[in-house]
């Protein structure tokens, strides 16, 4: 057989596919990236079809959604940038939901287990602790809360250190710039980022919760493709994935 | 608390980047007069080599220069014990003004040296060797010969490394740690804005950093003429 009528057989069988399959643009928060590459990994293998991640943090890609940008679905990391794109009739009626809540926790690579965290917060035996600036960050508010919460927030406020997002602060804490830091669950919860130390998860008692919404936007409103992922995220395989990833699914 | 167009504007981080440009400035021209010296004079041949090294953070994205010296200045690096051993309490660079300068200087080195080598290029090797037969030492030769044809370069240097490190970001980012009065500066607070939806406020900081940075490049423009050395 030539070069040539292999090729034409197998662009012959693969025509239909191509036909298809279907391309989506996902926008995801920083902290939810690692686990929607997972998703996306898994739902790529059962469907065909092709999905481009981009994350980035959540005002930055409200931003670009607003003025223009190509994504069809976007996960968010609070609730307040889809609230507004809904508002601004920018999504698909009725898309909107609590995907997943996040989880914060107290990474200490200094302590060993089995100390309390909050013995540790209260000694403030450190000199910079790390934490997602409130202004900017949902996990950020979270932490103040925390410390709030132990009477300690005022105390420790001159040892602040703050990252852009949790992916920043959590980088603080594993260059050893900070000695400890609060950062999302996401990265406590793999042993792979979390080699060193202890760590403490917080109770969610002690903050408001991280709800972290998605939204279909206005552009798939249509898309079988970004309805399957969205059915996807929320069947029983996303479920356990999501939670796996350090966080709580809603019911 | 400022209010430019009705809008609240907290100025500390317009003191801040100021304060930093100024000093890495400063610094920039200490270090940098005799390097672009060395490098303008120099018939070695690794010099290609030291100007491609002097060139490199304007190509370098500076997220990763702000990436080596987060891990370099860490408390528990090589660059902090020797800090302790000079009797630094502890040795952190990160998230201070000291650290922001240091990464500044990295940052903004070829806006400096680049306008002065090429100043110092343009002096007359026959006028610095008609100083030296007179008995002029470097000091005088400096002040006396050399300054006064250069101040176009001197000038271009340390209005370019003065703008360059007001509009610095990723290094910043990377090492400062947003801590307010000390290494919070006016980019990261319009990048604050933005992510948390204040769009009138990252429109009015980001109007002033562009009429800023305009007056200073027509400030640099204006002066060049005005400068304007005639040799030979």
């Amino acid at each position: 057989m030539t070069f040539k009528s292999l090729l034409a057989i197998s662009l012959i069988v693969l025509a239909p596919l191509s036909v298809l399959a279907d391309e989506l643009k996902i926008a995801v928060a920083a902290n939810f990236l690692k686990t929607m590459e997972t998703l996306s990994k898994n739902f790529e293998q059962q469907t065909g079809h092709t999905i481009k991640v981009s994350g980035g943090p959540t005002g930055k890609l409200y931003a670009q959604i607003e003025n223009g940008a190509p994504f069809d679905i976007f996960f968010s990391a609070d609730q307040k940038s889809t609230k507004k794109l809904e508002d601004d009739g920018k999504i698909k009626t009725g898309s909107r939901f609590i995907y997943a809540q996040g989880r914060l926790s107290l990474w200490m690579p200094n302590v060993p287990a089995g100390v309390e965290a909050a013995d540790v917060l209260k000694k403030g035996d450190f000199k910079h602790i790390a934490l997602a600036n409130p202004k900017a960050a949902p996990y950020g508010v979270a932490a103040e809360q925390t410390l709030e919460k132990l009477g300690l927030l005022e105390t420790l406020r001159p040892k602040f250190v703050m990252g852009e997002n949790i992916g920043q602060t959590y980088q603080f804490v594993a260059t050893g710039n900070a000695q400890m830091g609060f950062v999302a669950h996401s990265y406590t919860v793999d042993p792979k980022h979390v080699n060193k130390g202890s760590f403490w998860l917080v109770p969610l008692s002690y903050h408001s919760p991280l709800d972290q919404d998605v939204v279909v936007l206005k552009k798939a409103e249509n898309s079988k493709t970004a309805q399957a992922f969205i059915d996807y995220v929320r069947s029983a395989e996303g479920k356990q994935i999501i939670e796996a990833s350090g966080y709580t699914v809603p019911n | 608390m400022w209010y430019i167009f009705g809008v609240e504007i907290d100025p500390s981080p317009i003191w801040t980047t100021l304060a930093v440009a100024f000093t890495t400035t400063l610094v920039l021209l200490i270090i940098g007069i005799p390097m672009a010296w060395k490098l303008a004079r120099t018939q070695s041949r690794w010099k290609v080599f030291f100007e491609a090294l002097v060139a490199l953070p304007l190509v370098l994205p500076p997220t990763v220069l702000g990436f080596y010296l987060l891990i370099s200045m860490n408390p528990n690096g090589m660059v902090a014990d020797f800090l302790r051993f000079l009797g630094h309490p502890d040795g952190q660079l990160t998230f201070t003004f000291v650290g922001l300068v240091i990464g500044s200087v990295f940052y903004s080195l070829p806006f400096a040296v680049q306008p002065l080598m090429r100043a110092f290029e343009q002096v007359p090797q026959s006028l610095v060797d008609a100083a030296k037969t007179m008995r002029a030492n470097t000091l005088s030769l400096f002040w006396q010969v050399v300054m006064p044809l250069s101040r176009r370069g001197f000038l271009t240097a340390a209005t370019l490394a003065f703008a360059h490190t007001v509009g610095e970001f990723g290094v910043v980012l990377m090492v400062g740690g947003n801590i307010p009065h000390e290494t919070r500066m006016v980019s990261i607070a319009i990048f604050d804005h933005v992510e948390t939806l204040e769009y009138a406020q990252a429109h009015v900081l980001s109007v002033i950093m562009l009429i800023f940075s305009f007056s200073v490049l027509l400030v640099v423009y204006g002066l060049n003429r005005k400068f304007e050395v005639k040799i030979g």
